[in-house]
């Protein structure tokens, strides 16, 4: 009875993962309903979409950078998920960790990169960290509903991003030329991400994201740390029962999640053509809309760290291969807009119909529980 | 009697996926009569029951009334037959009035206008007749438990109910209201009405049945008369097997005082006093059973004596030390274990597998981590000596415990707790919901726990229990200590008085 357990178990969850794909295929099929409805070749188009997604080594090269943020963000997400707290506040996060490593870059006298790029990347953590405690805090001991604050510090981030890098920030040069571009000079070269595999352009961000999804994963399920954050997004009243601080827990949670984030938004900065952070004055000007897009590749991943890796490099390639589409079949390019969101309508509102698959193994098993013990009562106590 | 019974189930089998509910199960009732369902949870009881009121259909067998075959498809249809249902829940209107909660969802006799003063007054009527004096204009949620009970009863004379379903009825009730409500199901037997009553309270059924059917596992496995039945026999008939109701108990030393609560003060949710200047001493190798009404402030002090509700008052003292207020944590490193009266609100987390659950509390010790991490080989191994040990029935030490039986569930808790002998347990409701086999082996779990030298406070409603695992009984009314018994010579009636908030002249 074990083995056929185990068995099922491992058949419903394949099923639960493949329904993100389908919700991906549904979204597709929209937009070929779109392209056809716009006189182009749908064909064409996603053929163009692969290959600029996926067809080339530099088309994987650029898929990856754009990963890097969402698998980042994704991370993050999931470990709030995990303790029942959302995280809406990944771009300001992102942004309070790019400033704070960029000004630690500013201001910091050079140094190696030994010294100075660990350091960057532990201040993008620092402000992405305390971005996160804030609505954290609030949440655990105030009760402020941390979907609220958190988008509303999302809007304090970007108004303070603005004032730094027109003000204190900017590039001496811009204001000499008069022309004011709201960016910092060019930061220095020992927090330049170093560079892999002989490319000029594929840095180490991709890998320092994949090695901070593996860290989450032996969080959450390898620590005493993370089963209390899962023990308190299970159930906070069994955890407090049990001792585990739970105020403390979700401050914590958002704390982590803000960090992960902020290291997107460090890596964003020192992997960057310029090397300098830069903004046209909103938030997505700088984090290219990566702090809510690695929402979806978190559900996307099934709130799971590992899952979350390859989730971020499809939608990293959606987002990539979407303007080669654009490019190849002349449409407007709200029609890449659209798309995108399609995905996420598809993959959020197949969230439940996933999380359906997943228990039916659990119920499964409570049948088999029956069958062998029948004259038991069930958990809630009802009969079938 | 009548020879042709009023209601007659024949043949009924209920297949739901991989559960036979009911097998071939005949079931009847004559006018006059309580005939008693009596099984464990999952006995298929409630099937049977919704089978006859209209909310499931039977795969095989046929229901006939006054012998003739019938089809019930809704409870519309029941309703129409003069079948009612009082449900173990009640189902009435918080915020309305008795009489609008009686109408509710009958035609009015004055068309599209209410015709609450005739409702009112047939409800009156009804109330003389059958002992459920009820106030019709009184508002649903200021009534008393009890209260709100003769509502249901009500309603479904009120539907000219001649055949009456009342599932587990007593369940909240107090022994005199229990007494009241038995009043008054004699009078409607005595008026041609016939009952079914489902309950496990076994005392209950031997003092108010005219028949008794004994199901287990979706099967008919015995027919009883009161006179010819005992306790045990009705026990044994329902697990299968003999059954211990009350464990033995071999005397024990008992020692200093363990647990000593005194001059305690707990608010409860609603910002009112629920304990209220509440003292007790339980000494090491004794079982105090804290015996009342649920809602007379026994959660409160649970929760205030595990650290989980602020103090206002007084002081609570483990082992010597001075644990009033101290964090949950706190109070645990003391010495104090908790089996708390929510199995799934608070005992376990119904997500986690059954090894993730036995690690709830000590998830931090070293002996469970390898540099930091989760050493899963001992886990495993700790869990697995615990599900031995304790018979905790799971498929696998993976399995979510949601899926594990109430019992099992249970007996995970108690395992989780006991384990490195406590200086103090606290069970709340220890086998509230469980089946008869786990909680008798529960009940022999605490008795040797007791041996080991642990001080034990169980606080339970069942009077079955208090009486057959304490040593001595505290009993608790609106937050006070009503006063304490010795369960070898107080009776069920003297408890019960001061369970209704009468104080005994006397307490020994």
């Amino acid at each position: 009875m074990t083995q056929a357990g185990g068995s099922l178990r491992v058949s419903s969850k394949y099923l639960a993962y493949l329904v993100p794909l389908g919700a991906v295929g549904f979204a597709l099929l929209v937009a070929t309903i779109m392209l056809l409805a716009l006189d182009a070749s749908p064909i064409e188009g996603f053929r163009a979409l692969f290959r600029g997604a996926f067809g080339s080594t530099d088309a994987l090269i650029e898929t990856s950078l754009k990963a890097t943020p969402l698998l980042f963000v994704g991370v993050g997400i999931t470990i709030a998920f995990r303790a029942n707290v959302i995280n809406i506040g990944g771009e300001g996060q992102m942004v309070a960790g790019g400033l704070l490593s960029t000004m630690a870059a500013l201001w910091l006298p050079d140094m190696s990169a030994f010294i100075m790029l660990p350091t960057v990347l532990i201040m993008g953590f620092v402000g992405g960290a305390i971005w996160g405690f804030i609505p954290g805090y609030l949440k655990a001991y105030f009760g402020v509903n941390e979907i609220l604050s958190t988008i509303m510090l999302n809007v304090v981030a970007v108004q303070l991003m603005n004032y730094l890098l027109r003000q204190p920030l900017i590039d001496p040069a811009e204001i000499e030329r008069g022309t004011r571009i709201p960016q910092t000079e060019r930061l220095q070269e020992g927090a330049d991400l170093p560079l892999m595999f002989g490319s000029d352009r594929l840095h180490i961000g991709p890998l320092l994201a994949v090695l901070a999804a593996i860290a989450a994963y032996i969080l959450l399920w390898r620590t005493p740390l993370g089963y209390r954050l899962r023990a308190v997004g299970q159930n906070p009243d069994a955890s407090r029962y049990a001792g585990i601080p739970v105020k403390r827990t979700i401050t914590l949670a958002l704390t982590l999640s803000g960090a992960l984030c902020g290291l997107a938004g460090a890596v964003l900065v020192f992997g960057s053509e310029g090397h300098r952070m830069v903004t046209d004055g909103s938030t997505a000007g700088f984090t290219g809309s990566a702090g809510f897009n690695g929402i979806v590749a978190a559900l996307f991943g099934g709130l799971h760290p590992i899952f979350t890796i390859p989730a971020s490099f499809l939608f990293g390639g959606l987002l990539v291969g979407g303007l080669s589409l654009q490019r190849a079949v002349q449409v407007p390019s709200a029609l890449i807009l659209a798309l995108n969101g399609l995905v996420v309508i598809f993959v959020v509102s197949t969230d439940r119909y996933r999380q359906r698959l997943r228990d039916q193994d659990a119920r499964r098993a409570a049948l088999q529980t029956v069958e062998s013990e029948p004259a038991g009562d069930r958990g809630g106590g009802d009969e079938p | 009697m009548a020879d042709t019974p009023m209601m007659e189930m024949r043949a009924i089998t209920k297949r739901f996926p991989g559960v036979l509910a009911n097998d071939n199960v005949d079931f009847d009732v004559r006018a006059g009569e309580v005939h008693t369902l009596l099984g464990e949870n999952g006995a298929g009881k409630s099937t049977l029951m919704k089978i006859l009121y209209g909310l499931y259909q039977a795969d095989e067998g046929e229901v006939l009334l006054d012998g003739e075959p019938v089809v019930i498809d809704s409870p519309t249809t029941a309703i129409s037959h003069n079948i009612g249902m009082i449900h173990q829940h009640f189902m009435l209107v918080e915020t309305l009035t008795v009489a609008e909660n009686v109408a509710l969802g009958l035609p009015s006799s004055k068309g599209a206008f209410t015709d609450l003063d005739v409702v009112s007054d047939h409800i009156v009527e009804l109330g003389g007749k059958y002992g459920l004096d009820l106030d019709p204009s009184a508002v649903v949620w200021q009534l008393a438990v009890g209260q709100k009970q003769r509502v249901e009863i009500l309603k479904a004379l009120y539907r000219e109910a001649h055949l009456l379903i009342l599932d587990e009825p007593t369940a909240v009730l107090t022994p005199q209201e229990v007494d009241q409500l038995f009043g008054t199901l004699r009078q409607l037997t005595a008026d041609g009405r016939g009952l079914i009553f489902i309950s496990h309270k076994l005392h209950e059924v031997l003092a108010l049945s005219d028949r008794i059917t004994v199901l287990r596992q979706g099967r008919v496995t015995g027919h009883a008369t009161p006179d010819g039945a005992t306790r045990s026999s009705l026990a044994e008939m329902m697990v299968g097997r003999e059954v211990k109701l009350a464990p033995d108990k071999p005397d024990v030393t008992v020692a200093e005082p363990a647990l000593v609560v005194s001059g305690l003060e707990v608010y409860g949710d609603r910002g009112l006093v629920a304990v209220d200047d509440f003292s007790l001493e339980v000494r090491a190798g004794e079982i105090l059973g804290i015996a009342g009404v649920s809602g007379n402030g026994q959660r409160e002090l649970a929760e205030a004596i595990a650290g989980l509700r602020a103090v206002t008052k007084g002081s609570i003292e483990i082992a010597g030390t001075d644990v009033t207020n101290n964090r949950p944590i706190e109070v645990r490193d003391v010495g104090l274990a908790y089996v708390p009266e929510g199995r799934m609100k608070d005992g376990c987390i119904a997500s986690f597998t059954v090894s993730e659950n036995v690690l709830l509390v000590d998830h931090r010790e070293s002996r469970f981590l390898n540099r930091g991490l989760f050493d899963f080989g001992a886990i495993r191994e700790h869990s697995q000596g615990l599900v031995d040990e304790y018979s905790v029935k799971t498929p696998t030490l993976e399995t979510p415990v949601r899926s594990l039986s109430g019992g099992n569930i249970q007996k995970l808790i108690l395992a989780r707790e006991l384990e490195g002998t406590p200086t103090v347990l606290l069970a709340s409701q220890p086998t509230r919901g469980v089946d008869i086999g786990a909680a008798e082996y529960i009940h022999e779990r605490l008795v040797t726990q007791r041996e080991e030298g642990t001080a034990i406070l169980v606080i339970s409603e069942d009077l079955d229990e208090v009486f057959g695992l304490s040593d001595r009984i505290a009993v608790m009314y609106e937050g006070q200590v009503m006063g304490i018994v010795d369960p070898a010579t107080a009776t069920r009636e003297q408890v019960g008085l001061m369970m209704a908030g009468v104080r005994p002249e006397l307490s020994p």
